[in-house]
């Protein structure tokens, strides 16, 4: 069974991600703290709210040094896909630095917030095994990251114009829409995620 | 491209579904857990859950529906009604919900709009008003308090200045046409839509499918929101979006 954390910073919804989660059959902690990581597979770091909130929430609960060394996998959901990056412009914000580059607004959209079901473009990749092409998922954000590095993108969204979606960087991957709220399809990626922690922990 | 979204929302008191016309004669329409289950099966793209009473007895009993739901569907849940301050908001989102709306607080306290946006981001802060035709001054007025207060507020003003201080989302409902299913006010749909920049919920007045494309295209909104016509089964929620397909409206159809 792989034993997946589920970081706690103070908003957001937990339940939908932990229920997921637990449905693949992982066991699942809510960690507010460095000690509930324990001996986790994987860790799932969500996100609802600012970048900057969420630094501040991590900040103080000691949570920033252990997830920066964090080697095993790592799935970031919208802001904490953000957090994964240098900088973000939204409140002025450092983040995690994980990922090289920065967080930005979102450009020449119809509407903001970008608030629905959009089309997801993705690459090959074992956190999208098994999600049919034409599957729609739940956005609502403003600001999306763009990386220095384009290798590092595995899906982009269009909207106004194209952003990243996703993106990967070994063990750690994020994604700007919320699995958890993309009905099967996103249970299917927050399956593959319990299973890419379990073959992570095999290999260990 | 981004879908038009279609909301069922539930109106919920002590744990119950109940649905009036123009917020009076409450009937009893079932679980609110099984029916967004049943929703979300026929392709329902979020729900919506409103807290009638909102009284503190009931506001737990009305987490614990939250954290159920959440348990169980997969799509967004946006919970509204009794949101009075900051915590009142994060008790939601940690029970499961995804964005908050706010109304009647609101208006008595505009800050409160600028204080959760600062906490959790605009895209989770909805701004629900229920707005009155007065056509003394050809415009539409801010009701209160589940629509037995007037406030003198003008709707497009009030609006306009809500999403200054942050709200992300409209969630607007015409009194007049709430529970009528006379169509939903498509005049006070474009009013709004041409002063705001942020996603307009349509609310109040759904009666039929052409009633919905009509509130997307020419009304502008980028959702729909109904109650009675999906507990009762009147329309399927998954005709609704073949319907708005054969519009030629961005619709997500489930399998």
């Amino acid at each position: 069974m792989s034993r997946i954390a589920v970081i706690d910073h103070g908003a957001g919804n937990l339940v939908s991600i932990a229920q997921g989660l637990t449905r693949a059959g992982a066991d699942v902690t809510i960690a507010d703290a460095p000690s509930g990581l324990g001996d986790a597979d994987g860790i799932v770091l969500p996100g609802v709210g600012t970048t900057g909130a969420a630094m501040g929430r991590l900040t103080e609960a000691g949570l920033v040094e252990p997830l920066r060394r964090w080697e095993r996998p790592l799935l970031g959901i919208c802001v904490g896909l953000q957090l994964f990056f240098d900088h973000s412009e939204e409140d002025g914000t450092d983040a995690l630095g994980l990922m090289r580059g920065r967080v930005t607004s979102l450009e020449d959209t119809p509407l903001l917030p970008h608030i629905g079901w959009n089309d997801v473009s993705f690459q090959p990749d074992p956190l999208f095994a098994g999600v049919p092409t034409d599957a729609t998922f739940y956005f609502v954000h403003s600001y999306a990251v763009v990386p220095d590095d384009d290798s590092l993108i595995i899906a982009r969204t269009e909207y106004g114009k194209p952003f990243v979606a996703a993106a990967r960087s070994g063990n750690r991957v994020g994604v700007q829409f919320h699995p958890e709220r993309s009905g099967a399809s996103g249970l299917r990626m927050l399956a593959n995620f319990v299973a890419e922690s379990a073959r992570s922990s095999d290999v260990a | 491209m981004l879908r038009k979204r279609v909301i069922p929302c539930l109106d919920v008191t002590e744990g119950r579904v109940v649905k009036g016309v123009n917020f009076v004669n409450l009937t009893d329409e079932g679980d609110p857990v099984e029916l967004a289950e049943r929703y979300v099966a026929e392709g329902a793209d979020e729900i919506c859950f409103l807290d009638i009473t909102a009284t503190s007895d009931n506001r737990a009993t009305m987490l614990d529906v939250v954290r159920r739901t959440a348990e169980h569907v997969f799509v967004p849940l946006t919970v509204g009604g009794g949101i009075r301050a900051v915590e009142d908001m994060r008790a939601a989102l940690r029970a499961g919900a995804d964005k908050v709306s706010v109304n009647s607080a609101a208006v008595l306290n505009p800050n409160l709009i600028n204080a959760c946006a600062a906490a959790f981001g605009s895209q989770c802060v909805v701004l629900a008003v229920d707005a009155r035709r007065d056509e003394s001054v050809g415009s539409w007025e801010v009701v209160i308090h589940g629509g037995r207060t007037p406030t003198g507020l003008k709707a497009v003003a009030w609006i306009t200045d809500a999403v200054q201080r942050g709200a992300g989302e409209i969630l607007l409902t015409s009194m007049d046409r709430d529970g009528t299913r006379d169509g939903y006010d498509i005049d006070l749909l474009e009013a709004v839509r041409s002063v705001v920049s942020v996603p307009v919920i349509a609310s109040g007045g759904a009666g039929t499918i052409e009633h919905c494309v009509a509130a997307l295209q020419p009304g502008r909104a980028d959702a729909v929101l109904a109650a009675s016509i999906f507990h009762r089964s009147e329309i399927e929620i998954r005709d609704l979006k073949l319907g708005l397909a054969a519009a030629g409206l961005p619709a997500r159809i489930t399998p």
